[in-house]
């Protein structure tokens, strides 16, 4: 199938400061796709160039076969926008919101009148329709902003972010959103800081770091290839760690000493843990895990996902 | 293609209703939505500031025209015509009412959703180009400007200070003016970066009121100041109205007129381009 976004050395500078050093990627049809990296990687600048709001410095962009730079609101015709700050419209009401964004697009009244109440009940802001923006929630905002992208029934939706800085019950109903969105055959695109929201949304994603990215793949494939099955934390307390690394020598496949733990990366992770014991070493506090993408994100960079 | 989590049997895709764009990223032809967003937040919140807007110069003419006019008498204009006091000045005080209505909207308003509000960046996430953000805050400043001279000229009938049916025709001029400073104004406010610059507007306004021929004729100043009074702006919309409220029209009137064509025109364009440049980056 074409792809419906096609990234080919795609960069964007600031100044003398770079921001999007040379990536590409394609997104097909239907699938959803993540850029996972930490704060100040580049993910948000990436998503404006797509969204046709930011110019590319250089490289290669195309969306649906068009240059965002060259044809902004004829791209955006098909585009769902979710930008990592909401920008909803502070001096109208919830549903004058839905509706006013409807007439951006050029879609009729009479259509929209009926569309919002269904975004409405979508978002479970039924209740909520006359009140002014400022007196929502932040989980409610964000769920607003949601459906006010979905109001022109968009091929591709961009999701800059769309969890963070909400409580662990809101994030799941917004999860649960995106996931019939996605069902239903919406390409989607979303920018995360958070592991497990990449694992959980995404068919495929490219971890970013510093403008660049550093791998790709499914969830699975990206843990298996690079983290491993299971993993050991071990807590001796944050001055011992790293002087107890050496004398972990050969327990495991792979050490990492972070600041206030040791990752032991394993098969076994039971085994690795029984082995550490075994060497008379006892941690503070232990736990064995399954690998997962925050432990890719610290074998290819050194660092954690989230500081 | 699919359908929309949020679609149901009785509604069809959107997409297939979605108003298509120019192949432009300047201008996609749909300035309206931005208008009707603009009417529907402007007359429904602040209608105290809206009608303060029109009572203030009401006020001017009733102390300066009829009060101070009452001992004055006439005044001999820059054409040599000897006219009543608070006839000079009703027509200079409603171009002003028009500047001031349409730079209000224009700067303070625009300056606001720029820089504090993210309105347009909602705005420009969606098929809305920066012209059509430009085009549609005008015409809300227009509707404003149309609402007070509409206003001002029904008060200049009742008080008798109108004699040529020209002057019908002041109304459409206010919207050309109003029109004129509000695309200037949005390109002027594209480049200030805090609320103190916006101060300087007033520096340009206030003097520009008092002195375009508004109070006393040109004709006081020596030549050098006259030049520089007669390539402002105001002075134009001022002897606009003058003719037409006295049925002097002659070519200096369409001359006016052009001024105000020319200023929206190389306006629209600028802030068109300056708002691409500050919201595209
Ligand atoms: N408008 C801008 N001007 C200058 N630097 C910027 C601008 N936007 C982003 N940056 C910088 O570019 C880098 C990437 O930012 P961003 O794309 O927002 O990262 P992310 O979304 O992954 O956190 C950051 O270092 C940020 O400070
Ligand atoms: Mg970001």
């Amino acid at each position: 199938m074409t792809p419906v976004i096609q990234a080919r050395g795609l960069r964007k500078t600031y100044g003398d400061f770079e921001a999007v050093r040379g990536i590409d990627f394609d997104v097909a049809p239907g699938e959803s796709f993540g850029l996972l990296g930490p704060n100040g990687a580049g993910k948000s600048t990436t998503m404006r160039m797509i969204g046709g709001v930011s110019h590319r410095s250089g490289g290669e962009l195309t969306i649906l076969g068009m240059d965002p730079s060259h044809e902004g609101p004829r791209i955006r015709a098909h585009l769902g926008v979710v930008p990592q700050q909401d920008n909803l419209d502070t001096d109208l009401s919830v549903i004058d919101n839905l509706i006013t964004y409807g007439r951006y697009f050029g879609l009729p009244r009479w259509f929209l009148k009926q569309k919002a109440e269904l975004l409405l009940e979508f978002a479970e802001l039924t209740d909520k329709r006359k009140s002014k923006v400022d007196d929502l929630s932040g989980g409610m905002k964000r769920r607003l902003t949601i459906a006010r992208s979905l109001v022109s029934d968009p091929r591709i939706l961009l999701l800059d972010e769309p969890t963070t800085g909400l409580d662990p019950q809101a994030r799941h109903v917004l999860w649960d959103r995106l996931f019939r969105l996605k069902e239903q055959g919406i390409t989607l695109v979303l920018t995360t800081h958070h592991m497990d929201e990449a694992e959980q949304l995404c068919d495929r994603l490219v971890v970013v770091d510093h403008g660049k990215i550093v791998a790709e793949g499914t969830p699975s494939t990206l843990v298996r290839e690079h983290a491993g099955r299971e993993v050991v934390e071990l807590r001796f307390g944050s001055h011992r760690n790293a002087a107890l690394a050496s004398s972990l020598d050969g327990v495991g496949e792979r050490i990492e000493v972070l600041p206030d733990r040791l990752l032991v990366y394993a098969t076994d992770g039971e085994a690795a843990l029984a082995a550490v014991v075994a060497r008379g070493l006892e941690p503070t506090s232990s736990l064995v895990r399954r690998c997962s993408l925050e432990d890719v994100f610290l074998r290819l960079t050194g660092r954690s996902l989230v500081d | 293609m699919t359908s929309s989590a949020t679609q149901d049997a009785t509604l069809p895709d959107a997409q297939g209703l979605v108003r298509r764009p120019f192949r432009s990223s300047l201008y996609s032809g749909n300035a309206r939505a931005v208008f009707d967003r603009g009417m529907r937040s402007q007359w429904t919140g602040n209608l105290w500031v809206m009608v303060s807007g029109f009572v203030e110069p009401v006020l001017f003419l009733l102390a300066m025209g009829l009060g101070l006019g009452a001992l004055i008498g006439t005044i001999t204009d820059d054409a040599g015509r000897l006219v009543e006091y608070p006839v000079y000045i009703a027509p200079a005080l409603l171009a002003t009412s028009a500047m001031n209505g349409a730079v209000y909207d224009s700067t303070w308003n625009v300056f606001f959703k720029l820089k504090i509000s993210k309105i347009y960046g909602g705005m420009l996430n969606t098929t809305i180009g920066p012209m059509d953000v430009a085009l549609g805050e005008i015409a809300v400043a227009l509707v404003r400007g149309g609402v007070y001279a509409t206003g001002f000229v029904a008060v200049m009938a009742v008080l008798g200070l109108i004699s040529s049916w020209w002057a019908l025709l002041m109304v459409p001029a206010c919207l050309l003016i109003a029109f004129g400073f509000a695309a200037i104004g949005m390109a002027a406010t594209s480049f200030l970066r805090t609320f103190q610059q916006m101060d300087w507007l007033s520096l340009v306004l206030m003097p520009m009121f008092l002195f375009s021929a508004t109070f006393y004729p040109l004709s006081v100043y020596p030549h050098a100041i006259q030049w520089f009074i007669m390539a402002l702006p105001l002075w134009h919309g001022v002897e606009l109205l003058r003719a037409l409220n006295g049925g002097w029209v002659d070519w200096w009137t369409a001359g006016h007129a052009l001024y105000f064509v020319v200023l929206a025109a190389v306006g629209t364009w600028a802030a068109s381009v300056r708002l691409k440049a500050l919201f595209l980056r």
